[in-house]
């Protein structure tokens, strides 16, 4: 039962990682129309900037800013020097750019720093373990990063509902034309939303980058799982993404868990291990199947 | 003509005569994964490869050669394309540097189906060792289940009784599985494929702590190899239940990037940097001079696939047209390894010695993979006998 209990909190806190990205996503597709296939290089920014940092200054707070700022700037230098060009062309186009933007951030990455992996440490006052439940000593830093998407979403939510840009946001949602019409400067709003899009991108690259490595392409591996997430969630909204993103980290972790122990009670070792795995790693797949086929606009849609 | 257009005939003329009797050098193909997480395998590869042709200045064997790299990204679909385009406008024949045993497998029959020769510097897929192992298909680095046979064996050798063995679930996951059980002796009580394009590993690492095993033994190469071993150590298990790996999931770039989380591992390799002979003292010297790094055990398998390469190519002057003389050339294996003996076996894959490295901290501070001692001699693979040439 603990064992169950540990793994639901694995799930929450690869779900957390995955909301992170997939919120600032989703904000700029429902906002913008863009989809931007280099979110994951800028979650790979802001981790190379958080770890060059952390072993330059040894400072996990300054670490932590730089990962920030790194990933903000470059993300509204992309919306300002690349994105603002394509708004009025079709998707196709933009995809095209983005990945264009894939390959020259990774390439630049590897030409600054080489392609072997960066090391970075736990901060000491984080890398020890609690017992949550007796018996179940889990990793504190884990523990944070679920208590930093918390936060996040708790704060996105607030931003959106109460504040006026969080207006601005929704209405540029919901009619894009009609915002202009009005006098609002959009252009600015775009490279706001993208901005901030680009810092949650960071936020989430700088946590993972003590407990997964600091490579080049580690963008690319997690941003597959977060348009699942953001196709199951619904496209442009903020609410399906903590839904979208919950599920699939809850799903993703539990059958890696448990299905291959489950099958191991109906057949042979071998297979039953050959079949787990391979049903495990289809099951957040299958899921976005069945979620297409049963809500064509997400569990949590945006508009309408 | 006038005298000025005659004399430039002539020159020219005179330039092409020249060309045509300078040997043209044999061009070798490599197509080799040079980004994404495992880049540095492909990379280290490459300039071990390249090392050891700068050392003869620009040949091999005596014979001039040309190496065109491409990056496969390892992805099989642009492995193919890179050998196509080299095959059809270069007009390679003799090919090198697959990483990952995927593309290798989607690759090397399009080369070996075109009459080309394949001489592998890492992947050693189990199929290509027997059943469909081919005259022009030679393997200088080890066949998949070596690597982890080896780990087997060094666990039995350590007492260790019941195993937790993990994986990602691809060929080369399930070769390290099937190696590293069929010379354990114990009980394997867990056995987890992951998936190669995992980033977290705290489902495993629960089930881990949830079986109490005596030992853990993990395959992840590259990136997928730090991240495991930094969560392991994370979850608090580094400290309690020791760990037992081949050479993939532990070479010198992993071992720097996880730092502390290393030390006391055990690991099973072909080849390490402090192997005491010459061929090695050599090799190891002019790598760092060059590239200002250690070398991986990568780099020594890209260094001896050209020495390996260098000895055919000196037997066949260069020449190509007749692949058999090339095999026979091929199979004698007439240069010296980094990693000491060295032979073919009748598949065309190696027979060689496996050692038992340990990760200690040096008198210096640094850490460093420490020979141990022998734990396999003349070591073949199990498909050896499945093969008919």
């Amino acid at each position: 039962m603990t064992l169950v209990l540990e793994q639901i909190l694995n799930g929450v806190q690869l779900g957390v990682m995955l909301f992170l990205l997939a919120a600032g996503l989703t904000l700029i597709f429902g906002i913008m129309g863009v989809i931007n296939l280099a979110h994951g290089s800028l979650y790979m920014v802001g981790a190379y900037a958080a770890a060059v940092t952390a072993s330059a200054t040894g400072s996990a707070i300054l670490a932590m800013l730089a990962g920030l700022a790194a990933a903000a700037v470059t993300g509204m230098a992309i919306e300002y020097v690349v994105l603002r060009r394509l708004y009025a062309r079709n998707h196709l186009d933009q995809v095209l750019a983005t990945f264009g933007l894939i390959l020259f951030f990774n390439q630049g990455v590897t030409m600054l720093f080489g392609r072997q992996p960066l090391f970075v440490d736990i901060p000491a006052a984080l890398s020890g373990a609690v017992e949550i439940v007796p018996g179940v000593p889990y990793p504190v830093y884990r523990l944070l990063i679920i208590g930093v998407g918390i936060a996040v979403a708790v704060g996105l939510y607030l931003l959106i509902t109460r504040t006026r840009i969080g207006m601005l946001v929704r209405a540029g949602a919901t009619n894009r034309e009609m915002v202009r019409a009005l006098g609002v400067d959009i252009r600015l709003l775009y490279t706001v939303v993208f901005g901030l899009g680009a810092l949650l991108a960071g936020l989430a690259g700088l946590m993972a980058g003590p407990i997964t490595s600091v490579q080049v392409g580690m963008g690319e591996q997690i941003l597959i799982l977060t348009f699942v997430v953001v196709v199951i969630g619904g496209i442009g909204s903020i609410r399906g993404a903590v839904v979208g993103a919950l599920l699939v980290g809850i799903v993703d972790t539990m059958l890696r868990a448990f299905l291959p122990t489950l099958l191991r009670g109906m057949m042979a070792g071998a297979e039953a291990d050959a079949l787990g795995a391979g049903l495990s790693s289809m099951g957040v797949y299958l899921l976005m199947a069945l979620v297409l086929l049963l809500r064509p606009k997400g569990l949590v849609p945006a508009h309408g | 003509m006038n005298r000025k257009g005659f004399l430039l005939t002539l020159t020219v003329l005179a330039g092409l005569a020249t060309s045509a009797v300078a040997q043209q050098p044999v061009k070798i193909g490599m197509v080799t994964t040079l980004s994404g997480p495992g880049g540095y395998l492909g990379q280290d590869i490459r300039d071990g490869f390249q090392l050891a042709i700068d050392l003869e200045g620009g040949k091999l064997g005596g014979v001039p050669v040309q190496l065109l790299v491409e990056d496969d990204a390892l992805k099989p679909g642009q492995g193919k394309q890179i050998a196509e385009k080299f095959m059809k406008s270069e007009r390679v024949r003799l090919f090198t540097g697959i990483v990952f045993s995927n593309v290798a497998g989607a690759v090397v029959p399009d080369i070996l189906d075109e009459g080309g020769i394949y001489v592998s510097p890492n992947a050693g897929p189990s199929n290509f060792a027997g059943k469909e192992c081919h005259r022009n298909y030679f393997v200088v680095s080890w066949q998949n289940d070596n690597l982890h046979e080896s780990a087997g064996q060094a666990a039995t050798d350590l007492g260790y009784k019941r195993a937790f063995i993990l994986a990602p679930n691809y060929q080369a996951g399930k070769d390290a599985l099937t190696g590293f059980k069929r010379l354990f002796k114990g009980e394997v009580i867990g056995e987890v494929y992951t998936r190669l394009d995992q980033t977290d590993f705290a489902a495993e690492m629960a089930q881990i702590r949830a079986a109490q095993p005596d030992v853990v033994f993990q395959f992840h190469p590259g990136g997928l190899g730090i991240t495991f071993l930094k969560q392991y150590q994370q979850a608090g298990l580094l400290g309690t239940i020791p760990m037992v790996v081949a050479a993939p999931s532990m070479d010198s770039v992993t071992m720097e990037a996880v730092g502390d989380a290393s030390v006391g591992i055990s690991v099973t390799s072909h080849w390490n940097a402090d192997f005491d002979n010459e061929a090695n003292k050599k090799f190891v010297e002019a790598f760092q001079k060059k590239y200002n790094r250690l070398p991986t055990y990568y780099g020594s398998q890209g260094y001896d696939t050209a020495l390996a390469i260098a000895a055919a190519l000196k037997a066949v002057n260069g020449d190509l047209s007749d692949t058999e003389k090339f095999r026979q050339a091929m199979l004698k294996a007439d240069f010296q390894s980094t990693r000491g003996a060295f032979k073919f076996g009748p598949n065309q894959h190696p027979v060689q010695d496996w050692y038992l490295l340990r990760v200690e901290r040096g008198s210096d501070g640094k850490l460093a993979l420490r020979t141990q001692r022998k734990v396999l001699s003349d070591h073949a693979d199990a498909y050896a006998g499945q093969c008919k040439l």
